[in-house]
């Protein structure tokens, strides 16, 4: 086939899906061509896994049909993609957290040795070079259970990028990544491209998407709106495809300087005194008045994660005191923790959610003691629900579908629904917009806005400089475990953030 | 039949097929069920009259007792080995404290009839927080744990009993465990009241609802301020108060307390709760399923006396249509999960 047009690797005409009564594509027209870097986008629920899983193998009943190198195919499981060259990394972690990291690494594809017995030693050591290719040097026999989010979304990333794949598919792998390792990351897939290998980068940071993508297809939904060179448009016009017009503000980069400006005159809510915990931080002090957001920045595994944990009584402090509203407390258990007001929302999604449980017994869940003393009451869970449903424009807009039917940025605002009702005197809250669309991101933004005016103090801890930046009052930069630098009552740019992590 | 219902959900258009794939868990263990009815009635003539769905029925009302506690246990992904010689051990606690004619060569304590029974109620709920408290506050496995308190709880009854066999116990237990009510055996309807009352606390309660999500997961329990310890803790104790009533009355029900007269509930009371499909892994399944679960029992091994066959082949058999039962569990579990 070696006509003037090139035949692309995989063509896909026609695609049709349907869940149920829920139509997830329509009519869809995809194709990739060999070596490039094909960018994905559209809001939360648009249908890019559902497409990017069907081209894995993982969805096998829809309309339409797929060729790779123009040859017809339908694949029956993930098994089959496989087979076929194609590997996926799906947006929800799928590592084994009691597994080492160079089990995970070689995940159904352990190297053997002529005797069909696992070699370690070589695992390990592939494991290590493959890793340190994407930036990260970690003993490849740790749990990888116990690694911060990131690193595990890496080693994911690595399994299938080094698994000799010719088409890859990245579902948001960038969400849980701070800049250097997304840069690390690109580098990597530059190589990789520069090798022969395909792309569809997924994914709902923008810029990250025009800067390495070749084209671009926009979704909007369930339908494709665009393809087209990535070099040709800019994100307003990438904004306005996937959602409309009138949306400028969204498009706004955030080069300029930021104003920072705490609350006057508001009491302190929580102050936390030389918080310790061996290899995740050390001697963190700070304070949070009533309606004050806090934005605590750090790049990947400099601590802010697991300091969350610690707020809400799920990792251990081993030195330190906090106290609410001046009364020292003690966060033996996420219960304690609770009682005392504290809420967070944690980093991953798979940590806080039933995904077989409908929508409304997710959201309620933290609440049901103030509902009910003995007997439940279901209506009414589920018109508290519906109100956060509606409030937040979780889609599907029903309280009854499993979580697991949701899109992945649906899921993330049921989660944070579940602490909205009953308001925390300190909610803290880990990578909040990950996952989200630009529109969803602002929601997020207008919902901590919200929390303010009623006197919430807020944590709000991200390796991402924009969700800092738009949300907090006074910024505390991590590094390496410890408060490397306050920024309050004055400007602050993207840059400065990122120089002083 | 498996693999019709395979394609059907995967042609996730057909909604006949994607309903059926939805309600698997409960539809198989029940086609089981219609199905052993169905051979037992055409092979045995005896099998298929109301007689034998009376003896059907009290022969199922221990393990009942037993496996609704379980239930619990289970939906939060623990498991309780433990359970069959704590009500062996309860049985005989309550017999040591009733006074024994003077051929039972046992130096037990005499009391009255209720407080024999509280302090038998008690012993349950004493080894129910031992396997509470290791689960929970030390950390042991409930596996392992469970496993060690088999061997107490073995201890227990051998240390009371001392090879001996004790026949009295307090009229009331006498009663509930072989009297009738009415015209129905009393361990029948006290069998159908806790299956009754676990479902409505399943179902209809608030801690019934942290068993589900606990089990669902945990982690997520937990990050919403469930006091997640608090409810596994409660769960082992509800297991061996189940448990110990279940040895009470079923000490009245064999008419002797002795030792090892319970080893055959650990596994029926298990693979009640399992073959009804609720899953190991946790939060899914029910007092519903736990019911179809013991029906499938309790028809396979009376109808299995029913039919003329090698007494030794039918242990056999009997293991090979539990695991049959299993194998359809698993699959309609997986199907269930994967049909949108
Ligand atoms: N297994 C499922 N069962 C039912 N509905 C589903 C299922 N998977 C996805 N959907 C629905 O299909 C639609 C598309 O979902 P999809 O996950 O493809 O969105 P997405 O574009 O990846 O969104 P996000 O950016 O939030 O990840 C959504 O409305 C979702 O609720
Ligand atoms: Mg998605």
């Amino acid at each position: 086939m070696s006509e003037g047009k090139e035949t692309p690797i995989l063509e896909m005409v026609g695609i049709g899906k349907r869940f149920g009564g829920v139509t997830a594509l329509t009519g869809i027209d995809f194709d990739l061509r060999r070596g490039e870097v094909h960018g994905l986008v559209g809001e939360n629920g648009a249908g890019k896994s559902t497409l990017m899983k069907i081209i894995a193998g993982v969805h096998h009943g829809y309309d339409g049909e797929m060729r790779i190198d123009g040859q017809p195919v339908h694949f029956r499981s993930a098994r089959d993609a496989l087979a076929a060259g194609i590997g996926m990394v799906h947006q929800e972690l799928s590592i084994v957290p009691q597994l080492s990291v160079a089990e995970n690494v070689f995940l159904g594809v352990q190297p053997t040795n002529g005797l069909g017995v696992v070699s370690w030693g070589r695992m390990k050591r592939e494991a290590r070079e493959h890793l340190q290719l994407l930036g990260i040097d970690i003993d490849p026999s740790r749990e990888t259970g116990t690694l911060p989010i990131g690193m595990q979304q890496l080693i994911e990333i690595g399994r299938v990028l080094f698994s000799g794949a010719r088409i890859v598919i990245l579902d948001e792998p960038t969400s849980a990544l701070s800049p250097p390792e997304v840069k690390h990351l690109f580098e990597v897939l530059g190589r990789l491209k520069a090798k022969g290998t395909t792309f569809v980068f997924i994914s709902h940071f923008l810029e990250d998407i025009l800067e390495v993508s070749d084209r671009v297809t926009v979704f909007r939904n369930s339908r494709k709106v665009a393809t087209v060179d990535a070099a040709s448009v800019d994100k307003a016009w990438v904004i306005e495809q996937m959602i409309g017009a009138g949306h400028h503000e969204l498009a706004d980069a955030m080069l300029g300087e930021i104003r920072l400006e705490s609350p006057k005159g508001a009491p302190v809510v929580f102050s936390a005194r030389g918080l310790s915990r061996p290899r995740s931080f050390a001697d963190v002090s700070f304070d949070v008045k009533a309606g004050e957001v806090v934005g605590l920045y750090g790049f990947m595994g400099s601590g802010q994660t697991e300091l969350a944990r610690a707020l809400m009584g799920k990792a251990r402090l081993h030195g330190g005191t906090v106290s609410m509203g001046g009364q020292e407390i003690r966060l033996r258990s996420t219960a304690d923790a609770k009682k005392a007001g504290i809420a967070l929302v944690p980093e991953s999604r798979r940590a806080m959610l039933f995904t077989h449980e409908p929508v409304y017994k997710n959201i309620s869940i933290s609440i049901l003691e103030r509902i009910s003393r003995l007997l439940l009451k279901p209506a009414e869970e589920r018109r508290i629900a519906q109100g956060h449903v509606d409030a937040l424009r979780i889609r599907p807009f029903s309280v009854e579908p499993e979580v697991r039917k949701l899109s992945g940025g649906n899921q993330q605002k049921v989660a944070l629904a579940r602490w909205l009702t009953h308001l925390p005197r300190l909610l803290v809250l880990s990578e909040p917009t990950k996952g989200m669309d630009v529109g969803a991101k602002d929601d997020v933004v207008k919902i901590v806005k919200g929390l303010k005016e009623k006197g919430v103090a807020v944590v709000v801890a991200s390796a991402e400089p924009e969700t800092v930046l738009t949300m907090a009052d006074r910024i505390l930069v991590m590094r390496k475990g410890q408060i490397a630098q306050e920024f309050a009552e004055r400007g602050v740019s993207k840059d400065q953030l990122l120089a002083a992590a | 039949m498996n693999a019709d219902v395979a394609s059907a959900a995967g042609r996730e258009g057909g909604s006949i097929g994607r309903w059926v794939a939805g309600r698997l868990t409960n539809l198989a263990p029940l086609v089981t069920l219609l199905f052993l009815v169905l051979v037992f009635s055409l092979m045995a003539p005896s099998f298929a009259t109301l007689d034998n769905l009376g003896n059907i029925m009290r022969q199922v009302s221990i393990t009942a007792i037993i496996a609704t506690g379980l239930t619990f246990v289970i939906l939060t992904a623990e498991i309780d080995l433990s359970v069959a010689s704590i009500a062996n051990a309860v049985g005989i606690v309550v017999a040591y404290f009733t006074l024994q004619e003077t051929y039972v060569n046992i130096a037990n304590v005499p009391m009255p009839g209720a407080v024999a029974i509280l302090f038998a109620l008690l012993a349950a709920f004493a080894l129910g927080t031992v396997n509470a408290v290791g689960v929970t506050v030390i950390g042991i496995p409930s596996f392992i744990m469970t496993l060690a308190m088999m061997q107490i709880g073995a201890g227990i009854s051998a240390l009371l009993v001392r090879g001996q066999i004790a026949y009295a116990i307090p009229d009331p237990v006498r009663f509930l465990g072989s009297g009738m009510m009415g015209p129905f055996p009393s361990i029948v309807v006290v069998a159908c009241l806790f299956l009754l009352v676990g479902h409505l606390v399943l179902t209809y309660t608030r801690f019934g609802r942290y068993v589900y999500m606990v089990g669902g997961n945990r982690e997520a329990a937990e990050f919403s301020g469930v006091n997640v310890k608090l409810v596994i803790a409660a769960v082992m104790i509800i297991s061996a108060v189940c448990c110990g009533v279940a040895g009470m009355l079923g000490v009245a029900y064999y008419g002797s307390a002795q030792q090892n007269e319970f080893d055959d509930y650990l596994l029926d009371s298990i693979a009640a709760v399992v073959v009804g499909g609720t899953s190991l892994f946790g939060g899914q399944g029910g007092i519903p399923n736990t019911i179809l679960g013991l029906l499938v029992l309790g028809v396979l091994n009376n109808g299995l006396d029913h039919i003329d066959i090698d007494s030794f082949l039918k242990v056999l058999i009997r293991g090979l249509i539990l695991l049959l039962a299993l194998i359809i569990n698993v699959y309609a579990q997986r199907l269930r999960n994967r049909a949108a």
